[in-house]
């Protein structure tokens, strides 16, 4: 593999990581610690929001996260032909 | 059948798989004994490292502190599982495309140094260690209770199954033991979250549970309004904070959090998990398995720790709330009166149980002794102090004084009794239990092994020891990790949890900046790693000390961070300082720089192996 396409590789691999990161981020420190009391305002289905974020709410996104990470990764993988 | 009976059967039956599968499985080679060949599917490697994962602490202790703290609890929710985020993201993949055996094995490789090697081996043993002995104690709680021994046979019972599985099974024996641990763990865990919520709200799923509104079967005080707007309600008028808003700091949440998800993706036997699948790809995806097998349980805390707390109130203090008469509490009050960890202190002399805001005893545990009440109510030698007089206590902002102290841990041990479930749900419980501590014993177990007789002996020491000597070498070092993490169990340090958090605070401050700096920044050197790790580790263990075990005063805390928040102050000045001093020193050899180009290219990852 050459050297440029290596750095193409990489920076595409980067870009979505830092992605998923800043809504990482934003759903657990943001929604369930930053601005929780904010959040906590609004209700729905017998829970006030920040703490169903901070409790809830963060581990699914965590999960659908990891799912759309691991499918992107596998399809750049073999965009640029380094997959197994 | 009596509840003995079924959990000697439930404990034995799954005692007979665990090490049926050890025995069938046994390792052969050192590649075999340390990563089962790299040939485990990523979904049966999901579950093993989630089974790994989810200790005593998650399975025991977590809905007991969501329970008792509320919304001042999430940092451990979110910490435990977003730590899976940055550990897939940032580091899974890459390190299993480096496809060594160990962390160590990483940082002295791609740090080119055996001082950098021995840094990390020193910081694997101190946090496996630490961690491990919560688990061998865990263990002998159940034992004891359960199987009506005393905690030191308890202990020393759970040492025998240890060493069976993973002394002689090695990593293939404990991911295949482990897949089924996870299965029996999560469905003890869930089966009794199902009845307690079904009996509350008429739920059937625990998590959705935690929103519907409390049966009139439970208290027609409460009947029609949602279980966490009762909570608040009724913990407030006990005198407690509101149970879905934080008493913390932000500061202090957002440290702790970040500590705990740092410290998640810097622990050395959940790392070394993914060096066991055979490609990146898997790596990934095992990432994602894991995430989902943990938060089938962690997603049934939030509603355990809740109802169970609701349920707690509602029993001690009765539907009117005014307190129950000694002589009439059900048998679990007594049973675990017996054990310690539940103790009553009758302040205002009207022979009742009341519970509410406050500590039970004059500093804070009660000191138990042999003698008994005329109710039957074991007495202790704490002085006795009258409600009137109690420290704290405000007329105003409470009916009563709190009589009773409730040990957090026994919350998801004792729940299914309070609940008044079949007896054989609560025999599960207790199998699940010890399933979940002694797996993560047996990883941590296998990565202490590991660090001292491949990392230590191998690559530094004795590096001219052939493969059968490394093998005889590592289930040595397994023997004798077992019998000091024993020693552990029978004389634990004061604080289990403070030596919890010890464990996650110094893998956040040592081992997860220099791995991800390893793999992202070409320029951090030799010296940078050795000065971060160095800076991270000590900071951390010096703040820790002093304020958990040195008696440091709550107004001395750094920006109020708390110790178990520290870990994440700790990480940044590890990132800081490892940049500063490779920048004024030469850049890594050409080599390292191609190793670093190469583990980020997924093709080409072999089975780990030596090289």
């Amino acid at each position: 593999m050459k050297q440029e396409q290596a750095a193409a590789y990489w920076r595409e691999n980067i870009e979505p990581i830092l992605r998923y990161l800043i809504i990482w981020f934003v759903v657990s420190y943001g929604c369930g610690i930053l601005f929780v009391d904010e959040l906590n305002k609004i209700h729905f289905f017998g829970f006030k929001m920040g703490f169903w974020f901070a409790q809830q709410g963060s581990i699914f996104v965590f999960l659908v996260l990891l799912v759309m990470y691991a499918r992107n990764m596998n399809k750049l993988d073999k965009k640029y032909d380094v997959d197994e | 059948m009596g509840l003995d009976l079924l959990t000697y059967l439930f404990v034995g039956l799954s005692f007979a798989l665990y090490i049926g599968i050890a025995i069938w499985s046994r390792a052969g080679s050192t590649q075999e004994f340390y990563i089962a060949g790299g040939g485990v599917h990523p979904a049966a490697n999901g579950m093993a490292t989630a089974a790994d994962w989810m200790s005593a602490a998650s399975f025991i202790s977590l809905a007991g502190i969501v329970s008792f703290a509320g919304y001042d609890a999430s940092g451990y929710l979110m910490g435990w599982t977003g730590g899976y985020v940055i550990l897939a993201m940032l580091l899974a993949p890459y390190l299993r495309k480096f496809g060594k055996f160990t962390v160590p094995d990483f940082i002295g490789d791609r740090y080119y140094s055996n001082t950098a090697r021995t840094i990390a081996v020193i910081c694997v043993i101190f946090i496996s260690f630490t961690y491990i002995a919560g688990q061998m104690r865990g263990t002998g709680i159940v034992f004891s209770r359960f199987l009506h021994v005393s905690i030191d046979w308890g202990v020393l019972i759970g040492m025998v199954i240890v060493f069976f599985y993973a002394v002689l099974g090695g990593m293939k024996g404990i991911t295949y033991t482990q897949v089924a641990q996870y299965c029996i763990l999560i469905f003890a865990y869930t089966v009794p979250a199902v009845f307690l919520v079904m009996q509350v709200t008429g739920h059937i799923l625990p998590q959705t549970g935690l929103g519907a509104t409390v049966q009139e079967s439970v208290n027609p005080i409460w009947a029609g309004k949602p279980v966490l707007v009762v909570l608040d309600e009724v913990v407030q008028e006990l005198g407690f904070h509101e149970y879905t808003a934080g008493s913390r700091s932000t500061l202090d949440t957002f440290f702790i959090t970040a500590a705990l998800m740092a410290g998640t993706a810097g622990l050395p036997h959940v790392i070394v998990r993914f060096f066991t699948v055979p490609s990146v790809r898997d790596a990934r995806a095992s990432a994602a398995w894991a995430l989902m097998f943990i938060a089938v349980l962690y997603l049934t805390v939030p509603a355990v720790g809740a109802i169970g707390q609701l349920n707690l109130i509602n029993t001690i203090n009765g539907q009117e709330g005014e307190g129950t008469d000694y002589t009439a509490m059900p048998q679990w009050f007594k049973n675990w009166e017996q054990s310690g960890l539940i103790a009553w202190n009758d302040r205002n002399g009207d022979n009742k149980v009341q519970y509410a805001s406050g500590e039970a005893f004059v500093g804070g545990k009660p000191e138990l002794t042999d003698d008994y009440g005329d109710l039957g109510q074991r007495l202790t030698l704490n002085p006795i102090i009258d409600s009137a007089v109690a420290p704290g206590f405000d007329p105003s902002q409470q009916p009563y004084a709190n009589e009773v102290f409730v040990d957090r841990d026994i919350m998801v041990l004792a729940n299914p009794e309070i609940a008044q479930l079949p007896e054989w749900v609560v025999a599960l419980v207790a199998a699940g239990a010890i399933a979940a501590a002694l797996s993560t014993a047996a990883g941590l177990l296998l990565v202490i092994s590991t660090a001292i007789s491949h990392d230590l002996l191998k690559k530094t020491l004795l590096p001219e020891i052939n493969e059968r000597q490394e093998l005889v070498a590592a289930r040595m070092a397994s023997v004798a990790a077992i019998f000091i993490s024993g020693y552990f169990g029978l004389n634990p340090p004061d604080y289990v949890a403070a030596t919890v958090a010890l464990a996650f605070g110094l893998a956040a401050a040592s081992f997860f900046p220099v791995i991800v700096m390893g793999i992202f920044f070409k320029r951090i050197n030799k010296q940078g790693a050795i000065a971060g790790m160095l800076v991270g580790l000590i900071s951390t263990l010096a703040y820790i000390i002093y304020f958990k075990f040195l008696g440091g005063a709550t107004e001395d805390l750094i920006l109020g961070i708390s110790p178990e928040g520290f870990g994440a102050l700790g990480m940044m000045m590890n990132f800081v300082v490892a940049f500063l001093v490779s920048y004024s020193t030469p850049e890594p050899p050409e080599e390292i720089q191609a190793m670093v180009d190469h583990i980020r290219i997924p093709r080409g990852a072999e089975a780990a192996q030596e090289h």
